[in-house]
């Protein structure tokens, strides 16, 4: 009998851990992804690198001059050197929950694209890591565009903060899994808006333009628990080259955001597709 | 043969030209409904963000700023006094844009449903009016509250503060208005909001003197201020809240600036709103 | 003769308390065109996303060349070419890309997809639409390129959900062609249709399906000669006139059913039938006599119409 190349190497996975959610060809996800882009969303992916450049000028410099230097765990550091690192991890946070909210809101309930793809012999674990990997795409990329802005502007002042952009991915994987989980619960577009309100605030609050210790302690300890103030503290750790096991902690908060988000989602996408 | 099962219907006598007059009121009603349908979301945004904002930047930022500006403070006042007005505008802005813009790619490009007005006695220039007066409306509470909140942080010291009220809401309708007639012309709107968002309202938020005056800024730099409604307003708030120096001839100048964009946008989307319909 | 590429017995499928399918059996053989008709609501797509591994039984026995769809879904997923009730299409992608990226989902090679491609568009009759955004499409090319799509794995069986619902005449026309051509190359087609003249057609066998079961099998011919006469008279006396004329017209003919706005006699012989009413002294406003179709199956199954 001759046998098609697709069964082929539908087969040759036959028997291995997880066959039935995921085909190991998440690429193919990821191939789609960049062909669409080419036509089309470059100039999103390009205005999400203006955002924080436009930040750091009217922040870091206009309100620089009025605030001058900033304390850092016992540092004094110009006030643009102290808002870059958040406005990278904002950056990172933005680009991965847009990606990872509204595109695949769209995807989800008016393209019916997902339909197409499930239909094939994908699983759902291929279609989430795809779409999450796309996130990851942006996130080095806004981080390496960043830091060519910054570095040279001498806002990074430690070696080790080259790590700030392998550190930028990091933080777009855990919340693009975390967005992509929530979003394949969001039945409405005034659903999703909820991701944006709880957004502003971890924006607003989260240690982007000054040290948490002015708010009472119990504030403090609240705003830490949040993954922006974890990312926050975690670039802004390497760029000011303040090396302590306490970025250990901030990692492992992303690992476990991935986790529970690419759970959440594939177990989502089973629900709703091979129901 | 009998006709009895043949529906005679009431006929109801209306004032056919009374209606027609009316059109652009029904669309406004229209949208209105439309708004309060999440009316809790936008109450709860009106609420939040000035009291986020004016928190997190007015006072936190506002601690390191009045620490090293010592008592001559900003412009004569604390940070967040001197913050509110420009935050006001900023306000106003955000609530027109999103009732001019969202509904306006909806009605031609989404749901479409603009030509089925226009399929009744309702014209292109009524619907065009019509969508302006709900987002007049919407922006006229969001910056009520928004002023209340305001009043709440202390930020309010001047008697005349009242007027920053419909100087805020110019700000909003005037950009609001413009805005429309853009989104009026675009036929693909997948792209239009963000690049719109990050390419031009930002840019106008962080470089208009908000957050800091506009002549502290690089002179290269000041005509963004210049073309910007939320200078402008911002300007005249400022004057109005706190007695900011303000000549005759500029409070003069930022209000007919106001008033001509506001004209304009009206007046261009009155025209591409018949044009596109009409197409 | 092989053993059948599908076969289901006692297949059932519930959502909550609604019971969409319920334990169906049928079987599909290779090479054969299996038809699905009944109306809307009677359970044929929710059978297709069942067989396509898309859709979990909740009870029965399914097997799919050999395998249980439950235990082997990829598997049996790269044996199938799914055409989906409504297109959905990749619309940010043109017409080839959607092609390629489809066959990269399969894990198809890129240099297999080239010629592959090629000749899908030629199949499909869109050589010239091939860098078109699929959105400027009309109706019969979205299709077409759907179909084609679902032919880019090489797939043993194509299921096709409503293929032509929605287009027009001539459309359709050109999409049944080439669902010959298809049957010809010995591709195993599925469809579901709630259209007799369809599953006339392009079905060797068909089962009539309703409210989750199935009502009779057999080819279209079979089915007819089985559940209707050779012929039928259709008249019309007029809205208000039709029920009392169907009690005079009882007895006249095999078997008589009363439609809203017509009559439906059912005899061998429409045209004598018609003199007989004449005679009878009965003058229908309008009258037709026409061969027998699946509609008339429908009818006689369930009392109602299959489009309504």
């Amino acid at each position: 009998m001759i046998i098609s190349a697709a069964v082929a190497i539908a087969e040759a996975r036959r028997g291995r851990l997880g066959e039935r959610v995921y085909s190991g060809r998440s690429r193919a996800i990821f191939e789609r992804g960049y062909i669409a882009f080419k036509s089309s969303t470059w100039m999103v992916i390009l205005s999400g690198f203006v955002e924080p450049v436009l930040y750091l000028f009217a922040f870091g410099y206009g309100l620089g001059e009025l605030i001058g230097n900033i304390e850092s765990n016992g540092l004094s550091i110009p006030y643009a050197a102290y808002i870059a690192p958040a406005l990278l991890a904002t950056s990172a946070m933005n680009g991965a929950i847009y990606d990872s909210t509204m595109n695949i809101f769209f995807k989800l309930n008016h393209d019916r694209i997902y339909h197409g793809m499930l239909a094939t012999s994908l699983g759902p674990l291929d279609v989430a890591l795809g779409e999450i990997g796309l996130a990851l795409l942006r996130g080095f990329l806004y981080g390496v565009g960043f830091m060519a802005v910054v570095a040279p502007l001498g806002l990074i002042p430690s070696l080790w903060g080259i790590l700030a952009i392998p550190a930028a991915v990091l933080i777009a994987f855990g919340f693009a899994a975390v967005g992509m989980a929530l979003t394949t619960y969001m039945k409405s577009f005034q659903q999703l808006e909820i991701i944006n309100i709880f957004l502003l605030p971890m924006f607003l609050f989260s240690g982007s333009f000054y040290p948490l210790s002015v708010f009472p302690e119990w504030l403090q300890f609240i705003i830490k628990a949040l993954p922006l103030s974890q990312a926050i503290h975690l670039v802004r750790g390497l760029t000011l080259g303040q090396i302590n096991i306490g970025l250990l902690g901030h990692i492992s908060y992303f690992i476990v955001m991935i986790v529970v988000g690419l759970f959440f989602t594939t177990k989502r996408l089973n629900a709703l597709f091979m129901k | 043969m009998s006709t009895s099962n043949i529906r005679q219907g009431s006929l109801e006598i209306v004032d056919q030209e009374k209606i027609i007059s009316r059109g652009s009121l029904y669309v406004a009603q229209a949208r209105l409904a439309a708004m309060m349908k999440w009316v809790w979301m936008i109450l709860a945004i009106a609420v939040a963000n000035p009291v986020l904002y004016l928190l997190s930047i007015g006072v936190g930022v506002g601690a390191f700023i009045d620490k090293s500006a010592g008592p001559a403070g900003i412009d004569g006042v604390k940070y967040l006094t001197f913050l509110a007005p420009a935050l006001l505008a900023t306000a106003a802005i955000q609530g027109a844009i999103d009732e001019s813009v969202f509904p306006t790619l909806e009605g031609f490009n989404g749901w479409k449903n603009f030509f089925g007005m226009n399929a009744t006695p309702i014209s292109g220039n009524q619907i065009a009016t019509g969508v302006f007066l709900a987002s007049f409306v919407r922006v006229v509470g969001t910056v009520i509250i928004y002023w209340f909140v305001m009043l709440a942080f202390g930020a309010l010291e001047s008697s005349k503060a009242w007027l920053a009220i419909p100087t805020a809401v110019m700000a909003g309708v005037a950009f609001g208005s413009i805005t429309q007639a853009i989104a009026g012309l675009l036929k693909d709107e997948n792209m239009f909001f963000v690049i719109f968002n990050r390419f031009i309202l930002m840019p106008l938020f962080l470089f208009s003197g908000t957050f800091y005056p506009l002549s502290s800024m690089p002179s290269y730099l000041q005509w963004i201020g210049w073309i910007s409604p939320l200078w402008h307003s911002t300007e005249l708030g400022r004057y109005l809240t706190y007695g900011h120096a303000l000549t005759q001839t500029m409070a003069i100048t930022h209000m007919v600036f106001l008033l001509t964009l506001l004209v304009l946008g009206i007046f261009f989307s009155r025209r591409i709103f018949t044009q596109r319909l009409a197409k | 003769m092989s053993s059948p590429l599908i076969t289901a017995r006692g297949l059932t499928k519930k959502f909550d308390e609604f019971v969409a399918v319920d334990e169906i059996d049928f079987d599909v053989a290779r090479g054969e065109s299996f038809g699905l008709l009944g109306p809307n609501g009677a359970g044929k797509s929710t059978t297709m996303r069942i067989i396509g591994a898309t859709s979990q039984r909740t009870s029965g026995d399914l097997t799919i060349l050999g395998m249980d769809p439950e235990k082997f879904g990829p598997q049996i997923r790269a044996h199938l070419g799914v055409v989906p009730q409504q297109d959905n299409l990749d619309m940010q992608l043109s017409v080839s890309e959607n092609l390629y990226i489809y066959g990269r989902y399969f894990g198809l090679s890129r240099k297999f997809l080239k010629t592959k491609i090629e000749e899908l568009l030629e199949f499909a009759q869109l050589e010239e639409k091939r860098n078109a955004k699929v959105e400027s499409l009309s109706g019969g090319m979205k299709r077409r390129l759907t179909i084609a799509r679902g032919l880019v794995s090489e797939p043993e069986i194509l299921m096709l959900d409503e293929p032509t619902t929605g287009l027009d005449p001539q459309a359709r026309h050109i999409l049944w062609d080439r669902l010959f051509r298809l049957k010809e190359q010995g591709v195993t087609l599925v469809i579901t249709t709630h259209f007799m003249d369809e599953a006339e057609q392009l079905c060797d066998r068909l089962v009539v399906m309703d409210k989750g079961k199935i009502m009779a099998e057999g080819s279209p011919a079979q089915l007819i000669k089985d559940y209707s006469t050779k012929e039928v008279l259709e008249i019309r006396f007029g809205s208000e006139r039709n029920s009392a004329m169907a009690e005079q017209l009882r007895g006249m003919c095999d078997r008589i059913e009363e439609l809203p706005d017509r009559i439906l006699l059912y005899s061998e012989d429409g045209e004598a039938l018609l003199e007989k009413i004449y005679s009878a002294g009965m003058h229908p406003k309008t009258s037709l006599v026409r061969r027998s179709s699946l509609e008339d199956v429908f009818l006689r199954l369930t009392g109602r119409t299959l489009v309504d």
